[in-house]
């Protein structure tokens, strides 16, 4: 299928060249981030991944008779966060409202959520795509709800059965402008959401665990022309599975059309078995969901303190940390891109460069692109083969630091150190004692070098005769024997340095 | 009827700590009671077990001086507040046999206070009535006759089961709830006082819903200081409740205060409706010289948007109730009702077709359809425009009043059956009480008098928000003055 | 304002209540009866009146995000009509 699509840029870019002429897609995100938070929005149960069914559900998250909700202000916070982190405006007057719908993992027979005023409004986020080039999306709002719970369909071959566990946990549901216009600005714009959650703590974007899922709502339409009519394609949980949803979604659309079909307004399901969208036609007579203020709860309102107390509480944002990175570290765009995409990973970068620069006596400025390079190299080679990521990192940024300033004063060479790093790997010991332990410094004592090369020297006399008389690649030959002697751990400069002097 | 259960719920405090007699005799005298009064239908689910154990449990209190406010009083609990382990039905077959794992806030507060409860109190079912004739467990026949008849009597309603057993001495007391007069009407069509206090000083925790923006739990009792005594240990703020009121609560029944001297009764012109009964009118014209003679100015006031409080009750009210009752679905509890072979669907719509009566039906159908796509804005969003307006004629009424004094309800209790093919006649009932509903302001009513035909009528204040104390002291006043003392000659 | 057999249809099935055919006309005529009562509000002017939004003007305190709550699988299961494994028991759902 991907035949039929010509990447030529951005925005303009992803066009579908049918039969009877060119469509461009239009792509909108609704992405439901869980926030991160130890208790339910609405209730004290808590709110951990997984757990034995209905054990982590209170009468209120049960919907039992007379129960009602109490907002956890923890969300309130984490949403008024994330909309600052988003450059949103944040709403000091927002309300709940009920979405009626019948579902049973719906226990209310309502969801509670923020219907028509939410609690932050529009804003917008700069984009980085592959190619280095940057673009803005737009948000149109978030807004606070609850999850549901869960359905169970293949334990039982007559009956599902219903987990609450999740009914009730908190979701900022991050709504996006009908802005992009390709997969892979839809797959970047996750990405970078993703990042800024985590950065700021609002949500841990665990896409597996669900904790981050997007509605992805697709149309095509003749480039110039207005938006045609879209599908929902409902539930999407990983960036991968958006990008072949819209890119199946898309040239369907496109193939009703140009067959002179219309577009079905409708909600859709992704099955990535099959890589297709299907119609998702249960939940279709459900779409009168009557909503009406929540009488249960109170106006939300913000103070203008409240909101600053947010602000404040705000870390240094991924793209302001990467600009930092590039200007005032002299890192190049590319690494700093991959150390700022991930928040851990620039934690343990942050904390890799500030021990390294307190180690060595120098500034960050001066060590950081030899500690960024180990650090994308051989770190996370390491880590990628041991499939382990940062956070579960064997070896800590304190004890990176303490290896690469092994490296920097001379104690240990390029190759021992790379040795001493395997052993920290597999050990958890720090650096300096592995190599102590094991005799793995490098050797740098004159004195004893220069008597290894008087041996070397002294066992082959014919090689001594043949490079005097001229035959100077012999020099590796000698370098090579001193190294040998020397178990691997002679400096190699100074053993070059010191040969030169001894072969006069 | 025996000595004990005649008592007030003052006399009976007053009688145990004097140690005239025991709990155990008192609440063994209410039990017996009930269970002569069973042709009324006034409980779903009689505890004397329970009553029992809470009046040892008083005496024993009593005796080594730790006892709560309310030790071994005996009271009855409308089936709308959730009890632990004690089905909870709100008079609905989508819920027999339901016992809820917890407690209801108010009720808790009450049996920590030390209340020995005779049982849950028959209502209409979900509290949507004005008669007590939509119980899935049958109807309440009051215990008040016509003179020279013995044609069956509404106990008013939603609380009808309350007033019923309070009036019929059987309970001192009982709990109620009133979303839109159903405290005030069923007090006033069986002779007792009945008050809602403020929207926010009882939790609404474990109170099974109606409409939550009006719910609001209150105390039915046959004396203005029963209900302070009673309403001083359920009201209070709970951190479970968003809506519930962080305020102190007074010590209404040591404030009573019988003087008006210096305050202002308005009257309400809006509400001397064309048609008026009669005796009503007069009533009222009563009220009025009483008001006057103790002490207090009386104050012509207007409320212009009065008309309007009842269509906007029954769009609000069943908007909210059609969304509340949608978790009675047949899954976590209650009822369930599965056709062969049938859906999720299936069950859902089976469930609650058979569960729910025609009234609670046809409320969720209004609200279900006034919540709709393309009606929102007609119905709902109007209603609450108007509803902002009565509000505002309250606030403005204050301006020159503080306490008004009305009608409770405009007619004496009618037939069984009388009103039941006309919805609309029935609604008409709560046009004196549902404004001060809407507003969320505390309103009382009292005893005041007997229509012709010997059946009782009631007079209604309402105050200013969490001016409780103040509707308390109108009322005394009205009370003294008023002198009702016929109660209902046992038929059954 | 008026509702119709087909609109009583609908509105039973937004509110899942089982409707027999025969119920339908007697129904339509109550809901007419009453909505037709309450369309007296449609004469009120309100252009300039917001919404009630609160019964009480109140404010209070957020919760703090403590776990005070959960681990009553037994309670939240006993009055289930159907059961099985601690999960709620419902027919199958075919999405």
């Amino acid at each position: 299928m991907t035949d039929m699509y010509k990447d030529d840029g951005r925005k303009a870019g992803w066009i579908i060249e049918g039969r009877t002429g060119p469509w461009e897609v239009v792509l909108g995100l609704e992405v439901h981030a869980q926030v991160s938070t130890l208790s339910k929005l609405f209730s004290g149960a808590p709110t951990a991944f997984g757990g034995e069914p209905n054990a982590q559900v209170s009468l209120v998250d049960a919907g039992f008779p007379g129960m009602l909700p109490v907002l956890n202000g923890a969300c309130v916070k984490q949403a008024v966060r994330t909309g600052l982190a988003l450059g949103c405006t944040i709403n000091r007057w927002s309300r709940f409202d009920r979405k009626n719908y019948f579902y049973a993992d719906l226990p209310q027979g309502y969801q509670i959520s923020q219907h028509q005023h939410p609690i932050v409004g529009e804003g917008a986020i700069p984009v980085t795509l592959e190619d280095g080039s940057i673009t803005s999306v737009g948000i149109e709002r978030i807004h606070l709800e609850q999850d549901a719970g869960k359905s169970v369909h293949d334990l039982s071959p007559t009956q599902s059965y219903v987990d609450l566990n999740r009914s009730g946990v908190a979701l900022m549901e991050i709504v996006s402008k009908p802005d992009m216009r390709s997969p892979a600005e839809a797959g970047a714009y996750v990405a970078t959401l993703r990042s800024i959650l985590r950065a700021i703590g609002s949500c841990d974007g665990n896409m597996q665990e669900g904790s981050m899922r997007a509605d992805v709502n697709v149309s095509v339409r003749r480039p110039g022309d207005g938006f045609g009519t879209r599908c929902e394609i409902k539930n999407v949980n990983s960036i991968r599975f958006i990008q072949q949803a819209i890119s199946y979604e898309a040239q369907r659309q496109v193939e009703i059309l140009e067959s002179g079909g219309t577009i079905q307004q409708e909600t859709r399901l992704f099955d990535p078995d099959r890589g297709e969208t299907r119609s998702l036609r249960s939940k279709e007579d459900a779409h009168d969901y009557r909503y009406f203020p929540e009488p249960d709860l109170l106006p939300l309102e913000l103070t203008p303190a409240f909101i600053e107390q947010c602000r404040a509480s705000l870390p240094e944002l991924p793209a302001a940390k990467k600009a930092r990175f590039e200007t005032a570290l002299g890192l190049s765009p590319y690494l700093a891109a991959v150390l700022t995409a991930d928040a851990d990973q620039s934690r343990w970068f942050e904390t890799l460069l500030a021990e390294s620069a307190r180690r060595q006596g120098r500034d960050a400025a001066a060590v950081a692109e030899k500690a960024a390079n180990w650090m994308t190299g051989d770190l996370f080679g390491a880590l990628n083969r041991l499939g382990l990521d940062i956070a579960h990192s064997p070896v800590s940024a304190t004890q990176g630091a303490e290896l690469l300033a092994l490296l920097a004063d001379g104690t240990l060479s390029g190759p021992l150190a790379k040795q001493v790093f395997e052993i920290m790997l597999e050990t958890g010991e720090d650096a300096g004692a592995i190599a102590e332990a094991r005799g793995l410094k490098q050797l740098s004592d004159s004195g004893a070098l220069e008597a290894a090369i008087a041996d070397v020297l002294a066992a082959n006399p014919d090689k001594l005769a043949e490079y005097r008389s001229g035959k100077d690649k012999l020099f590796g030959f000698f370098v090579g024997q001193v190294m040998k002697a020397s178990g691997g751990k002679a400096n190699p400069a100074l053993v070059n340095e010191l040969l030169k002097a001894a072969l006069g | 009827m025996s000595a004990l259960t005649r008592l007030t719920v003052a006399r009976m405090r007053e009688g145990l700590a004097a140690k005239r007699f025991s709990a155990r005799e008192l609440v063994s005298a209410h039990i017996a009671a009930v269970e002569a009064a069973r042709p009324l239908n006034a409980f779903i689910t009689e505890t004397p077990d329970e009553a029992l154990a809470a009046a040892d449990a008083a005496d024993a209190a009593l005796a080594a001086g730790t006892a709560g406010a309310l030790a071994g009083i005996p009271v009855g609990i409308k089936d709308l507040f959730a009890t632990r382990g004690v089905q909870t039905t709100a008079a609905s077959a989508i819920l027999k046999g339901f016992r809820p794992p917890y407690e209801s806030g108010v009720t808790a507060r009450m049996k920590a206070a030390g209340v020995a409860s005779l049982g849950k109190l028959n209502l209409d079912e979900f509290a949507m009535g004005s008669s007590n004739e939509t119980s899935a467990f049958g109807p309440v026949v009051s215990p008040w006759r016509a003179v020279g008849s013995d044609a069956k009597l509404v106990p008013g309603g939603s609380s009808g089961g309350s007033s019923a057993a309070v009036a019929a001495r059987i309970v001192a007391a009982a709990t109620g709830t009133d979303t839109g007069g159903s405290i005030r009407q069923p007090a006033a069509f069986t002779g007792i006082a009945g008050i809602k206090p403020t929207y926010g000083r009882c939790s609404r925790w474990g109170i099974i819903a109606f409409a939550s923006s009006l719910d609001q739990a209150g105390v039915l009792a046959r004396s203005v200081e029963d209900c302070a005594i009673l309403l001083e240990q359920m009201a209070g703020y709970d951190d479970r409740d968003s809506t519930s009121i962080n305020a102190p609560v007074p010590h209404w029944s040591a404030m009573l205060n019988a003087k008006l001297a210096g305050l202002r009764i308005g009257i309400p012109r809006e509400y001397r409706m064309d048609g008026m009964d009669a005796r009503v009118a007069a009533l009222w014209d009563e009220g009025i010289a009483w008001m006057k003679d103790a002490g207090a100015t009386i104050v012509d006031v207007s409320l212009p948007n009065t008309a309007h409080a009842l269509p906007t009750y029954y769009i609000v009210a069943p908007a909210e109730a059609s969304s509340n009752l949608a978790r009675y679905d047949g899954v976590r509890f209650g009822q369930r009702v599965l056709p062969d072979g049938g859906s999720l669907n299936d069950m859902y719509a089976a469930t609650r077709a058979a569960g729910f009566g025609a009234e609670v039906r046809r409320r969720i159908m209004i609200g279900t359809y006034v919540l709709s796509a393309g009606y929102y804005d007609a119905y709902y969003l109007k209603a609450q425009k108007v509803r902002a307006l009565i509000a505002q004629d309250f606030e403005k009424a204050w301006e020159s009043c503080d306490l008004l004094l009305t009608p409770t309800a405009p007619t004496a209790a009618f037939g069984l059956g009388a009103k039941s093919a006309d919805p609309i006649a029935m609604y008409l009932n709560d046009v004196f009480t549902v404004p001060a509903s809407l507003a969320g302001l505390p309103a009382m009513s009292v005893p005041a008098g007997l229509d012709a035909a010997g059946l009782p009528l009631g007079l209604q204040v309402i105050g200013r928000p969490l001016d409780e104390a103040g509707v308390f002291n109108a009322c005394l006043a009205l009370e003294q003055r008023a002198g009702f003392t016929a109660a209902p000659v046992r038929w059954w | 304002m008026s509702v119709n057999e087909k609109i009583v249809a609908r509105v039973a099935s937004l509110a899942r209540l089982a409707l027999k055919p025969e119920e339908a006309a007697p129904l339509a005529g109550e809901l007419n009866a009453i909505l037709g009562w309450i369309d007296q509000l449609q004469a009120v002017n309100t252009d300039a009146v917001e919404p009630m939004n609160a019964v009480m003007p109140i404010t209070r305190d957020w919760r703090a995000d403590e776990v005070t709550d959960g681990g009553i699988q037994a309670d939240i299961l006993a009055n289930a009509p159907a059961s099985a494994h601690g999960f709620f028991a419902v027919p199958k759902v075919i999405e």
